[in-house]
């Protein structure tokens, strides 16, 4: 018998990310230029790693709270009060984690039973419908379109909603598409999801990179504050990727399930991560506003740029990726991918790794200086006019 | 058109093109110029400098951190001794400051001789200035917001595609 026989049925469903055939390919090739990356090219700002350093000099290296440290709970739902408008209770109410990621699979398996329907939107970022299904789920896909800037339009709710629906899962701003929902999006849907009664789960990671419209929690709407799980963390804003620190913010009760599982599978979240993370929410916010200007000069310039060489290109309204159409070079998403990187040597993520409705379409990440942008758009020209000559 | 955002983009490099400018603030290369000759004559914008380290060069510079204190002019305050420092070309930066000395002026020379030759020839003789204490900088760690002394890796080591 072979050790593949061992394996479980369920971990044999899950499909491998799309994702990886892309690293693999590029991480092969010598001086590749990537704008493949989805994490910040900033470092984590001095003042929080200083004192990450000093939690561990004075020794502060044990366990903390299953939920996390009080004092950062309670950081937590004040920066959420004062940037957003909305209420949580740091004792009841929140729990630390491992990432968002860890964030987006307890909830998961706080709400879906075998058989459950969970709503994701399509293209959305690879873990949720794999997430999904790991919790014995069925994930439903909501296929956006590009003539709506990939919001979540009331039509295509209504359409996905059955009585087998439990919940929906959305990001906005959005990881492929930068797709955003500004208030007035939300009020549309919001009477729909009340009126379902399912369950939201909100990844709000890309929050404060929110570059016209102020960022609109979908927790801000009170009828259906109680439907609504948050999820967030500190990878984006505070470019802490590496120190895997996320938070939920829910409902006392579905909270307190969370965090049966946080405690058996986690127990708590890295200690030093927690007091570098205090140390952000205290005294970092003009970091974060360096950081976010930074990144809206490089999608303006983004958005011109590709518009310019033919490639039709939304302005993504948040997030770090700008989402071209490169149906006009004859080209899969794959193909297109597949070639610049032979031709030119530069990476990018073809939309189709982020669900099939982003066929046509390649992920960009500005998380690059605006040199090295010029550079790989530079190149990514000259790969589109070669391709148009044919 | 955000002033800022122009300028920090300019701080940050300031040979950014002006096609890029434009592209990156959303306007037409021609209201930026226009915007750019306007922060320039308002002395918003006061040069394009650039940043460099001497020290991996092969040229001779000591620079020295001078206390200076002075004694304020009717009509005048302290500005009237502070530009008879200020104008001096070894005067590189000049401030006015609170505390137990008037202003600190960085100055710039070939050697340390030099340096010191100004200071006991010039500064310390002028009318208004009752002392003077040099210190001279051994070594330069970080100039206007750049490090410049390699100690970290940046973001180098992420990976090249990440979801």
């Amino acid at each position: 018998m072979g050790i593949e026989d061992k394996l479980s049925d369920r971990v044999q469903m899950i499909k491998p990310s799309g994702i990886r055939k892309f690293f693999d390919l590029a991480s092969q090739m010598e001086g590749v230029i990537s704008l493949g990356v989805g994490e910040p090219d900033f470092t984590t700002p001095w003042a929080i790693r200083e004192a990450a350093i000093y939690s561990i000099e004075k020794g502060r290296t044990f366990y903390t709270a299953n939920r996390g440290l009080l004092e950062l709970r309670k950081e937590i739902c004040k920066y959420y009060k004062r940037r957003f408008n909305v209420s949580y209770d740091a004792e009841k109410e929140c729990i630390i984690t491992v990432g968002g990621s860890e964030g987006i699979d307890i909830a998961i398996r706080s709400i879906i039973n075998p058989g459950d329907e969970m709503i994701v939107l399509n293209p959305g970022y690879v873990a949720y419908a794999p997430g999904v299904e790991l919790a014995g789920g069925i994930p439903v896909t909501i296929n956006l379109r590009h003539e709506d800037q990939f919001k979540l339009t009331p039509e295509l709710l209504k359409a996905a909603i059955t009585p087998k629906t439990k919940a929906i899962l959305l990001n906005y701003p959005s990881n492929p598409t930068g797709g955003f929902m500004t208030r007035e999006d939300y009020q549309k849907i919001v009477p729909i999801l009340k009126e379902s009664g399912i369950m939201i789960l909100s990844d709000e990671i890309y929050a404060e990179l929110s570059y016209e419209d102020e960022f609109c929690s979908i927790a801000e709407f009170d009828e259906i504050k109680d439907q609504v799980i948050v999820v967030s963390g500190f990878s984006k804003a505070f470019a802490m990727t590496g120190w895997r620190l996320g938070y939920i913010l829910c409902h006392p009760t579905l909270s307190s399930a969370m965090c049966k599982i946080h405690q058996y599978i986690i127990m708590s979240a890295p200690t030093p991560a927690q007091y570098g993370a205090l140390e952000g929410l205290k005294r970092c916010e003009d970091e974060v506003i360096k950081m976010r200007d930074s990144y809206k000069a490089r999608r303006n310039f983004l958005v011109k740029t590709f518009n310019d060489m033919g490639l039709e290109t939304f302005k993504p309204q948040g997030a770090f990726y700008v989402f071209p159409c490169i149906k006009s070079t004859g080209l899969t998403s794959d193909e297109f991918c597949e070639q610049l990187l032979a031709d030119q040597k530069v990476a990018c993520v073809p939309g189709t790794a982020f669900g099939d409705a982003g066929e046509g379409f390649i992920r960009v990440s500005y998380a690059y200086s605006l040199e090295e942008l010029k550079l790989a758009t530079e190149k990514i020209k000259l790969f589109v006019e070669k391709c148009k000559s044919h | 058109m955000e002033d800022k955002l122009l300028l920090s983009l300019l701080q940050q490099n300031a040979r950014m093109e002006v096609t890029d400018l434009a592209a990156a603030l959303e306007e037409t290369e021609d209201n930026v110029i226009e915007k750019l000759t306007e922060l320039e004559k308002e002395k918003v914008i006061c040069g394009y400098h650039t940043i460099i380290n001497w020290d991996l060069t092969n040229t001779e510079i000591v620079t020295a951190m001078i206390q200076i204190n002075a004694s304020p002019e009717r009509e005048y305050g302290y500005d009237r001794i502070a530009s008879h420092i200020y104008k001096f070309d070894e005067v590189d930066t000049m401030y006015l400051l609170s505390g137990s000395f008037e202003f600190v002026a960085i100055v710039k020379g070939k050697t340390m001789q030099e340096v010191a030759h100004f200071v006991a020839s010039k500064l310390a003789c002028l009318d208004g200035v009752t002392g003077t204490s040099t210190f001279f900088v051994m070594k330069q760690y970080k100039n206007d917001g750049v490090i410049l002394v390699e100690d970290e890796d940046g973001n180098q080591n992420r990976l090249v595609v990440t979801p």
